[in-house]
């Protein structure tokens, strides 16, 4: 069995991160990684008439704008995993409805991105496929109406809540060619410890990515250069720095969070932090393949955390349930 | 004075809800059904009106005011007519603010669209 | 996991950094007293200028401050003031008419009937309901006493 520990997958073969594409919103385009960005477009609705198609179009464009920097035909493309945060994934199913490549919809909140990487990266091993593009995206406009209030409704964002980002990641998987690698998959549990506020999602997550951090560095007994958690924010990165730091084996020097590292938290008024399947798949896409590229850092602990609670059962009383994926990725 | 009056019992009633809100941390739909429960209640008793002569504007745009035409509404119809009066007297004496809300509002879903964030 | 349900919320309230209370607290009162301020102004005028008599005034110097928020919403203004003044431009009518317009401009895109009309009063609907239901409790009350 490719399976080492209690939880993680081992990849024997080569799953290469053949090359990323990253399209940001004019927030993100703002911030400290501005310049990591495939492309950044200002105006919230692209030309489209609904934040929602906006944000399919933001998915659509990055697949294919990667394809063609690669001159990749889709009949080569064995497989589109994707997600999104939107009711029924429409972002990607739309999305996918015109690029006409076999689909498979994930949906893990904002774990999605982690999620479909280590599921591509898993077919590719068990020789499945050969080319497989994982994409997901979120809209602060769409994301914001559907699990907030109206966007024009007057009223104060609480200190802990986050800023979900506009933006859409795509990442190329191939079992040939040169890059970056995929070398082993944990997905993790589903951890609730009864957090119910919606405005602190960093705080209700942070369990569910000690607990698969945790698991994973007991699994392989690795050492990264880096780790990064999705979108925890200042908050629930203070969380998961404690918990570790209670079991004497602090990780705070090589840990960071992709919803602090996105925007500029004190000037951009963000509160916490970045949120969202986009602000992972951004992240990774641009700022950290790059310094896997470059070879700032040898190797990469990339987890996505993802709170998969709905509006309707947190009005029925319901906490959020945590959970976290990561891959290790090594140059 | 009025003037002086209207800000100051204004600004005292509405920075109670900020209280609220930052205490409980609840939806603003809360602190506003809360503030037009309080204004019926307030008003059926008879105390609103007397923080209306202290405070004018300062006490009935705050939507404690509302609750309090509402309640008096109900209370004068209920006088003259009894039972259909309790059930339409505050809709009566409020339907102004309500309709204003309700065709400007629709207005401005016809005329603008909603801003980028 | 060591943490349950039980001892986490303590972790929890431990790193969430708190609101500013007193900060939020001035601005409140800052643009409430404003907002009522500016309805006493509109309401004047009217008393002053077209001599009309003050209870009525109040009533016109109302729907103005609706009228007037209706713009700033569609503007999108009004929850620009709203990030600063909190409370203060939601306990005020003007906050009252934000909270039908917002959803009324939000659910456009659906159409006018199932989109704007049907959720026209999705925060605004509970506030009716509840202040209505009180007043008819004061109005049969005040038959029995």
């Amino acid at each position: 069995m490719k399976k080492i520990g209690k939880q993680t997958f081992v990849i024997k073969g080569d799953v290469v991160i053949r090359d990323t594409y990253t399209i940001a919103g004019k927030k993100e385009g703002e911030g400290p990684l501005k310049d990591n960005f495939d492309m950044i477009v200002d105006d919230s609705l692209w030309g489209e008439d609904s934040w929602e198609k906006c944000e399919l179009k933001f998915q659509q464009t990055a697949v294919e704008n990667l394809m063609k920097k690669n001159k990749i035909d889709k009949n080569n493309i064995d497989l589109l995993i994707a997600g999104d945060l939107l009711n029924q994934i429409v972002s990607s199913s739309f999305a996918a409805r015109a690029l006409g490549m076999p689909f498979v919809g994930v949906y893990g909140a904002c774990s999605t991105m982690a999620l479909s990487m280590g599921l591509g990266a898993l077919l590719i091993d068990g020789g499945f496929a050969e080319n497989v593009i994982c994409v997901t995206s979120s809209h602060f406009c769409s994301a914001e109406r559907q699990y907030r209030l109206p966007l024009e409704m007057g009223g104060q964002r609480h200190m802990s809540a986050q800023w979900t980002v506009t933006g859409s990641g795509a990442v190329w998987l191939s079992n040939s060619g040169s890059g970056p690698k995929i070398k082993n998959v944990t997905f993790g549990k589903i951890i609730d410890l009864g957090v119910k506020d919606a405005n602190n999602m960093g705080a209700a997550m942070a369990p569910a990515a000690y607990d698969t951090l945790k698991q994973h560095l007991l699994d392989t007994k690795k050492e990264y250069d880096l780790m990064t958690s999705g979108d925890l924010g200042t908050v629930g990165k203070n969380i998961v720095n404690k918990m570790f730091n209670e079991d004497k084996m602090s990780i705070e020097d090589k840990y960071d969070d992709c919803g602090t590292i996105i925007f500029d938290i004190e000037k951009q008024d963000v509160h916490a932090g970045g949120s969202g399947c986009g602000c992972s798949a951004v992240v990774f896409g641009s700022f950290l393949y790059k310094k896997l590229l470059n070879g700032d850092i040898d190797n990469l602990l990339f987890m996505s955390t993802g709170a998969l609670h709905s509006p309707t059962v947190s009005l029925q009383g319901e906490s959020i349930p945590g959970i976290a994926h990561c891959i290790g990725i090594e140059r | 004075m009025n003037y002086l009056m209207s800000f100051i019992i204004g600004g005292i009633l509405c920075a109670i809800g900020q209280i609220f809100i930052d205490t409980f941390k609840k939806n603003n739909a809360y602190l506003l059904v809360m503030y037009v429960v309080s204004g019926v209640f307030l008003g059926f008793i008879g105390v609103y009106d007397k923080i209306v002569e202290i405070g004018y504007s300062g006490a009935t745009v705050p939507l404690l005011g509302f609750g309090n035409t509402l309640a008096k509404g109900a209370i004068e119809q209920a006088a003259e007519k009894g039972f259909m009066g309790a059930l339409s007297g505050g809709v009566m004496k409020t339907a102004p603010g309500v309709a204003a809300a309700l065709i400007f509002g629709y207005l401005a879903a016809v005329i603008f669209n909603p801003k980028s964030k | 996991m060591k943490y349950t349900k039980e001892n986490y919320q303590k972790v929890v309230d431990e790193f969430t950094p708190k609101n500013k209370k007193l900060k939020n607290f001035v601005l409140a009162y800052i643009f409430g007293g404003g907002i009522c301020l500016l309805g006493e102004i509109i309401k004047n005028i009217y008393v002053s200028v077209l001599n009309v008599p003050s209870d009525e005034a109040s009533v016109m110097s109302s729907v103005t401050l609706v009228a007037l928020s209706a713009l700033l919403t569609g503007l999108g203004v009004y929850d620009d003031l709203g990030k600063y003044g909190g409370a203060g431009t939601v306990v005020p009518i003007t906050g009252f008419a934000n909270s039908v317009v917002s959803p009324a401009l939000e659910y456009k895109r659906e159409g006018y009937i199932l989109g704007t009309a049907a959720n026209i009063f999705k925060l605004a609907g509970p506030v009716l309901l509840f202040g209505y239901f009180a007043s008819f409790i004061a109005g049969i009350l005040s038959l029995i006493f």
